[in-house]
């Protein structure tokens, strides 16, 4: 049986999500159930001064309203150390409490949950409630609230005198830089089936990246007990990173089966997701100055993000430099502008995606500066240590990535003067950047249990938001236990099965697949004395790393004539199932950096009277350690790629500072990119082996594949027109303007 | 007291009768009323192309048709396309081309595809991006997509 790892391996519930057999959180359904829908504050800031929800009420099968007047009990909170709101992975702050008390902090905020025996009555109810407000001022303008933006409490290293060489290099570039503040915007709409399965037991079925986390963070709400409260999320259709967190929407969907004692579905309209965390709109200012030959002398990046009033959200946005090139000098910074809106949260590679798309853009700068060629600029200040920690890596196979990226593009035959290059009626314009992301894994537990009929069951709490986790467990553990992929099935997005981390920061695939392998050794250990019980027992004297599992057996490694079916040592000690848990732990602390790298080749056409953009190629090649399956690892990076177009060209979630609300709420005044705006997108796995990153040398795909995409396009729209917009998304007015 | 009307279906080749109010719209009939959820719902207003059926073979957002305005129609959803268990030309191509992630775009994809086989207006790559950009991925598998329908084309005889 040839190995599956490694493989263009078709999705494992490819047949379910082509059929319509997956679920997803709203489709669940009980005997019962009542729908709820939510009204929404329309101001940013102030006091709920008076609800009527008489009218509402009086609605044909209304059932209730809930308000902050009348909610049923919730954890207090409101910032303690132990605050029961905060989840596994909030930022510093307090948490927002939905309908806790009568404060306004964010427009759009739940103020009342109308719950009906069906959804059409809840939401005309919902239309129905008069809520008056006592309105105080808001600000929601990152532009204006950047002067008094305050310092991250964790403030970063600074090598060298960055000011110094600044100011005595030869050849200089500083710019700022804008990212526009973008939602996610998954195809599924938020929701939280809750089944009241009586005795106060409920069974939550979830949108969620983390199905452990939304239970502990349910159990610190209401104060339950685990074994009351069960997280489910077999299907998530998109997250990003929304997922991340435990929504409002399903702590209110558990208030209302605690409320009325019998199951609800609440699903969240498109608009209400607007409520949600986002990328944050963050200005980025870099400055580079460099010798005449393009070495870096001095790197300064500083960033200003928006945040909440009451959590301090940050990523890493600032220090990307230090591990993609050398440079004698460097200093970073970062602030945050805390408005009066709902906080942000991750969204693919969060502060990679905005920082290094600054980092890049300013690299091609400077590359302009100098009259150099930008990938020439990025050879010549190559990194092979991570110099903020003076390390060197476990791998870093990025000099590859940019040898066979540019090959399959044909970044040789550029004409390095902007406007040259031309089809028709449009100027054609070739940019480049690199990526970087970290590989990050945590601490995961995996249970197997193999039965003597030669089928396996794989389970973790963990989650497949469409990246491909069922299918990489699967394809790990028919390896690892030798066993055809159609004989493995596998369990996940369920708060019972063994513990997981939420699904983030492309850890997953590294977590899961180390926990499995490590599991998979527990059971051939286990079969390897089951067969050395066997009179006359080929395998006698054999120690577990003696032996592998193929094909059904136990084989000695040395003699592969040494063997025994599985099958047999099971039946011979009257064993029919064997079961392992196992958790895979990660030590971080060998001196070693882990990172992903890749190096983003794009050509833009735009129109050169109506200054219409299309990216009409890009190659994508990507280190990242040993890639499971080439199909689905390729998606992700392909999918990435979209996303970067999106923030390049259209991304934008636009607040009307004066009301304090998100103006553009939907999908069709949010512009995501739709199919005919994707073009040629080519993806190169560059191999990268690495027996020190973990065991089984896999870094994970999830965000590497978005960050530098903006930038490479940006460049290319500068090669293309002559024109640098810094500003992103990079629509058509700022292009003519 | 809102009084329901009685409507027929031809769901999935099924005569469904139904008794919905007159605002019900089509999506949420099937969903919630027949329990067919492989038609999604991802934005309820005619944005995203998640919800996408075939009423009487031609392509429509569901959440934009009230119920009540189909009497008589032949709906088929994502459940019904496949035949005696074997999975229609799309669905397979989907598979071999990995032409989703998440999958919640999907069903809508797949029935606009069949939609847009049965126009035989899109021949080249160029018009099918053109003709399936009502359906929106936000996991971005548009190329794979692409190549799905292209491949089923070719399959189903329409290609040129
Ligand atoms: S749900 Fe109908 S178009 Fe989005
Ligand atoms: S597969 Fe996730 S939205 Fe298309």
């Amino acid at each position: 049986m040839a190995p599956t790892i490694g493989t263009p391996t078709s999705r494992v519930d490819g047949h379910a999500k082509v059929t319509g057999e997956a679920r997803y959180a709203a489709e669940f359904d009980a005997p019962g159930l009542a729908y709820g829908s939510i009204v929404g504050s329309t101001i940013a800031k102030g006091r709920i001064a008076r609800i009527d929800a008489s009218e509402a009420l009086r609605v044909q099968g209304v059932i209730d309203v809930l308000t902050h007047l009348n909610r049923p009990h919730m954890a207090e909170g409101g910032g303690a150390d132990e605050d029961p709101y905060r989840d596994d992975v909030a930022p510093e702050g307090s948490p927002f409490r939905p309908l806790y008390d009568d404060r306004i902090v964010f427009s759009g905020q739940p103020v009342a949950l109308v719950l009906a025996e069906t959804w059409e009555a809840a939401r005309y109810a919902a239309s129905q409630v008069r809520v008056d407000y006592d309105e105080e001022p808001h600000v929601t303008d990152l532009h204006r609230r950047r002067d008094d933006a305050v310092a991250l409490r964790e403030r970063t290293k600074v090598r060298g005198d960055a000011d110094t060489a600044f100011a005595a290099a030869e050849v200089r570039h500083a710019g700022e830089y804008f990212i526009a503040m973008e939602h996610h915007n998954p195809m599924e709409l938020f929701a939280s089936t809750v089944i009241w399965d009586g005795d106060g037991k409920l069974t939550v079925y979830d949108k969620t990246q983390g199905v452990q986390n939304v239970q502990c963070y349910l159990c610190g709400v209401f104060e339950m007990k685990p074994e009351d409260v069960r997280v489910v999320s077999p299907f998530v259709g998109g997250a990003f990173g929304s997922g991340l967190r435990p929504q409002y929407s399903v702590a209110l969907a558990v208030m209302a089966a605690r409320a009325l004692q019998r199951s609800v579905r609440l699903v969240l309209t498109r608009r209400q997701m607007y409520t949600l965390g986002y990328r944050p709109g963050t200005i980025e200012r870099v400055a580079l100055g460099a010798k005449a030959d393009g070495t870096l002398e001095a790197v300064t990046h500083e960033a200003i993000g928006m945040t909440s009033q009451f959590e301090d959200f940050a990523r890493n946005d600032t220090t990307w430099s230090g591990t993609l090139y050398r440079s004698a000098t460097a200093k970073y910074d970062h602030k945050l502008a805390r408005l009066d809106v709902s906080t942000p949260c991750d969204m693919r590679a969060p502060g990679a995606a905005t920082g290094v798309y600054a980092l890049e853009c300013a690299m091609d700068e400077l590359a302009v500066a100098l009259k150099l060629d930008p990938l020439e600029l990025r050879y010549r200040n190559y990194s092979d240590r991570d110099q903020n920690e003076d390390m060197p890596f476990t791998s870093k196979k990025l000099r590859e990535c940019y040898r066979q990226g540019a090959e399959a593009f044909g970044w040789s035959k550029r004409d390095p003067q902007p406007r040259a290059m031309r089809d028709g009626s449009e100027l054609v314009g070739w940019g480049m950047a690199t990526g970087v992301w970290e590989a990050l894994q945590m601490k995961t537990a995996v249970r197997i249990l193999l039965t003597a009929n030669g089928h396996a069951e794989v389970a973790c709490a963990t989650s497949d938001i469409g990246t491909g986790t069922y299918t990489i467990m699967a394809q790990v553990a028919a390896d690892m236990l030798g066993l055809p992929l159609d004989s493995i099935s596998v369990k996940l997005g369920d708060s019972t099965l063994p513990h997981s981390p939420v699904e983030g920061g492309s850890w997953t695939a590294a977590s899961v697949s180390n926990a499995i392998a490590s599991t998979a050794k527990a059971i051939r250990t286990e079969l390897l004395q089951l067969a050395q019980k066997m009179p006359q027992s080929p395998l006698a004297g054999a120690t577990p790393d003696d032996v592998a599992l193929v094909d059904g057996r136990i084989v000695s490694k040395q003699d592969a004539a040494r063997a025994v079916p599985i099958a047999d040592a099971m039946r011979h000690a009257a064993v029919d199932r064997i079961e392992q848990e196992t958790s895979a732990d990660f030590d971080e602390d060998d001196g070693y950096a882990r990172n992903t790298h890749s190096a983003i080749f794009a050509e833009v056409k735009v129109d050169e009277q109506l200054g219409v953009i299309r990216v009409t190629r890009v190659v994508s090649a990507v280190a990242a350690g040993r890639i499971l399956n080439t199909k689905t690892a390729k998606s992700q990076i392909m999918g990435s790629v979209v996303g970067g177009i999106g923030m390049a060209l259209h991304e934008e979630t636009l607040i009307d500072h004066d009301l304090g609300r998100i103006m553009n709420a939907d999908i069709a005044e949010y512009h995501v990119p739709v199919n005919a705006d994707v073009h040629e997108i080519e993806v190169i796995f560059v191999d990268e082996p690495d027996d020190i990153v973990n065991p089984l040398g896999i870094k994970g795909v999830g965000e590497i594949g978005i960050v530098g995409v903006a930038a490479a396009i940006a460049n290319a729209i500068y090669h293309a027109t002559g024109k640098r917009v810094r500003d992103l998304p990079i629509t058509l007015d700022k292009l003519q303007g | 007291m809102v009084s329901r009307i009685p409507v027929t279906l031809v769901v999935n080749g099924i005569e469904t009768q139904l008794e919905v109010t007159p605002w019900t719209t089509l999506l949420d009939a099937l969903r919630d009323h027949l329990h067919l959820t492989g038609t999604k719902k991802g934005c309820d207003h005619g944005q995203c192309g998640a919800c996408t059926v075939l009423i009487d073979g031609r392509r429509v957002n569901s959440c934009l048709t009230l119920t009540v305005m189909k009497d008589g129609a032949e709906v088929t959803t994502i459940e019904g396309l496949a035949t005696d268990g074997a999975l229609h030309p799309l669905q397979q191509a989907f598979i071999d081309h990995d032409a989703f992630q998440c999958g919640y775009c999907t069903p809508g994809q797949i029935c606009s595809a069949a939609g847009l086989l049965a126009e035989g207006k899109a021949r080249t790559e160029d018009e099918i991006r053109e003709l399936m950009s009502g359906n929106i991925c936000r996991c971005g598998a548009y190329p794979n997509i692409v190549a799905a329908i292209h491949q089923a084309m070719g399959a189903m005889g329409s290609a040129s």
